[in-house]
């Protein structure tokens, strides 16, 4: 029963889904908006969980002393704060002016900043990797790239200047973004559409069990 | 006369000129405020007149959007009604209507009080008013559309201007059985579906199936060999998608998996998420994994557990551990976004093994560029029938590669078919919102 009774909530919600994707009508559209509702109602009591774990390691983390438990020291109080924070200020937390909000504008927005600006540095490594000449392949890449790229500038457009209009080097960049990129792209679209298709259906029919733990 | 009577006489006729010069001065100045001042007062007389107010109106004034008409929404579930109407002789760029209000009744023989239900620029000429906005499938309703304009009156007030059209014939909402639009999408469903459940049957009979060798799925023996070796941890980083999310179900499949290949090998699996219910069906996988090894005393519930929901957040304890830990393997399957080169090149930089799978096209090159294995879109969902070599899960993969045959060779006729101006084919594709 452990294994049946998942099995048969993901094959009844998988095929409603199915079905009102082209029968609106009742009960098959509401159900689906019903499942989608529930969906979220279990996800966000699991965030508890989640919580929980999180706190539960981090503080066995520092009653052991064990390595690196400053970073568990950290998440605790780290949270905490944010915890008391958002229940000090009660429903309006999230106003302007709280003490929640606070820490969202001038801690958290920053943080998250930071860690998206680190991406730039990580493009420029590898793109340095992928761009070595090494084989016929990746010539090409490196060729593609470099007209995509100065394509993109104004300098680009200043040296091809001289040419005739519509072969100056940002018309080249795009068509190399719209015509072999967007056909690469959506060849890996099909792909990505057929494996959806193939594997909900395995999934809906209890063929695939691997993601409720395996086993015939 | 001297020398000094010379000087005051200079000096008198120089103090009278500027006198003068400062008279002119003055009095020019005099005459351009008292000419300012009759002319604004002018325009204000001007304004106040009611006779130029009323001539305002007049100008500013749209004229009514004819012939409006309700009728139920096409394609849906009920509870929604389309009000259509030609526009305004006046909505045109730099035109008199700023925008359509649309007024609602009830009619029960006869029309009830209108009240305002929507608002659409100008330039529209449909709105639909749809369920949560107090429709009934059981209700008939009647609309009118009122062209509507604005503008600063002298005072510096908004003053608007409109014109009602008509009212429409009485309509009502209902639900559809079909949606006409998406019959190709069931067509192209229904014979994958065949061809899939086809293969299922020919490879359950004992049919050999062939699938090509997918190098990503086939580096995971040796990327936990690796870590066995080193006698270091493997990381398992199965995306920040939730249960909800395909990719994250086909990464949870590998991950039960290269558990079942740690928990051999005796090497220990972290597996940090970025969503509870992740954390809570991986834990389920993993331990199955590791009775299916006959390890179940080697499992520990915290090898799965959980950072945080927030996509930078996750990024940066990953980051952490990877450069704290230094894992000999990193897996990364499942849905990523911008963290995906954060994550991977971090792993890069401590000289891990690292194989990737997603679906997200936009993030394949970055794993393309970082790892040394990459599941490319449709192999990741492959991932599971190939690891598990399993018949019937084999056949599923044959009857989709046959489907994709389909769709080239469909691609290939359309693609002629529109360069030779045959037939317009793209329109049979088309899918509504």
């Amino acid at each position: 029963m452990r294994r049946e009774i998942p099995l048969l909530i993901t094959a009844i919600v998988g095929i409603v889904f199915v079905i009102a994707y082209f029968i609106p009508h009742w009960p098959f559209g509401k159900m689906s908006g019903w499942f989608s509702d529930w969906f979220s109602i279990v996800q966000g009591c699991a965030i508890i969980l989640g919580a929980l774990n999180l706190m539960k390691l981090s503080l066995i983390k520092v009653m052991d002393r064990k390595e690196d438990w400053g970073y568990a020291a950290v998440i605790i109080v780290t949270f905490l704060i944010v915890v008391v924070s958002g229940a000090y200020e009660g429903e309006e937390f999230r106003n302007p002016g709280t003490s929640f909000d606070w820490l969202y504008q001038f801690v958290y927005i920053p943080l998250s900043a930071t860690m998206f600006a680190i991406l730039a540095f990580f493009v420029a490594s590898a793109s340095y990797r992928a761009f070595r000449a090494r084989n016929f392949e990746a010539t090409l890449l490196l060729i593609a790239a470099f007209f995509v790229m100065i394509g993109r500038v104004p300098v680009g457009y200043t040296l091809s200047s001289f040419m005739p209009e519509g072969w100056y080097l940002s018309d080249l960049a795009s068509w190399v973004m719209n015509v072999p990129q967007a056909a690469g792209q959506r060849a890996i679209m099909i792909g990505i559409g057929l494996g959806i298709v193939s594997t909900s259906l395995r999934i809906i029919l209890g063929l695939e069990r691997s993601h409720i733990g395996g086993g015939d | 006369m001297n020398l000094s009577h010379w000087n005051r006489i200079g000096f008198c006729v120089r103090s009278t000129t500027l006198i003068l010069f400062g008279f002119i001065v003055f009095a020019s100045l005099l005459a351009s405020q008292i000419s300012a001042q009759t002319e604004t007062t002018e325009i204000i007389d001007s304004l106040v007149d009611t006779s130029a107010v009323v001539d305002l109106t007049t100008e500013m004034n749209p004229a009514p959007p004819p012939n409006p008409t309700a009728g139920d929404s096409p394609n849906d579930g009920g509870g929604s009604i389309r009000v259509t109407w030609q526009p305004s002789e006046d909505d045109r760029p730099e035109g008199k209507v700023k925008g359509y209000r649309i007024l609602r009744a009830d009619y029960d023989g006869s029309a009830g009080e209108f009240a305002e239900v929507g608002d659409v620029p100008a330039g529209k000429s449909s709105y639909a008013h749809e369920d949560g906005k107090d429709i009934d499938d059981d209700n008939q309703y009647v609309y009118k559309v009122v062209a509507y304009n604005s503008a600063y009156d002298a005072s510096g007030d908004l003053m608007t201007f409109s014109s009602e059209s008509g009212v429409s014939a009485p309509a009502s909402s209902r639900a559809q059985w079909y949606d006409s639009r998406r019959t190709m999408v069931l067509f192209g469903t229904v014979l994958l579906v065949v061809f899939i459940m086809y293969f299922i049957n020919r490879a359950k009979s004992g049919k050999p199936v062939f699938i090509r060798k997918i190098a990503g799925l086939e580096a995971i023996d040796e990327a936990v060999g690796r870590a066995t070796e080193m006698g270091r941890k493997i990381f398992y980083i199965p995306g920040i998608g939730d249960m909800d999310n395909m990719m994250t179900i086909a990464a949870i499949t590998i991950l039960g998996r290269v558990s079942e290949l740690s928990a051999q090998y005796e090497t220990y699996i972290d597996v940090p998420v970025c969503r509870s219910m992740v954390m809570v069906t991986g834990r389920e996988v993993v331990k199955e994994a590791y009775s299916k090894a006959g390890r179940p005393d080697a499992f520990q519930e915290d090898q799965v557990h959980y950072l945080t929901d927030d996509q930078f957040g996750y990024a940066a304890g990953v980051d952490g551990m990877f450069v704290r830990e230094k894992p000999a393997t990193i897996f990364f399957m499942g849905q990523f976004y911008a963290e995906s080169l954060i994550l991977a090149e971090t792993g890069n930089s401590i000289g891990a093994i690292q194989i990737a799978g997603t679906a997200m096209p936009s993030q394949l090159p970055f794993f393309v560029a970082a790892c040394d294995y990459t599941l490319i879109g449709e192999e990741l969902f492959a991932a599971s029938a190939y690891l598990s070599k399993e018949p019937k899960l084999l056949g599923s993969l044959k009857g989709q590669d046959i489907g994709k045959g389909v769709i080239l060779v469909a691609l290939i006729i359309g693609v002629l078919l529109e360069t030779f101006g045959i037939v317009q084919v793209s329109g049979l594709f088309s899918v509504g919102d």
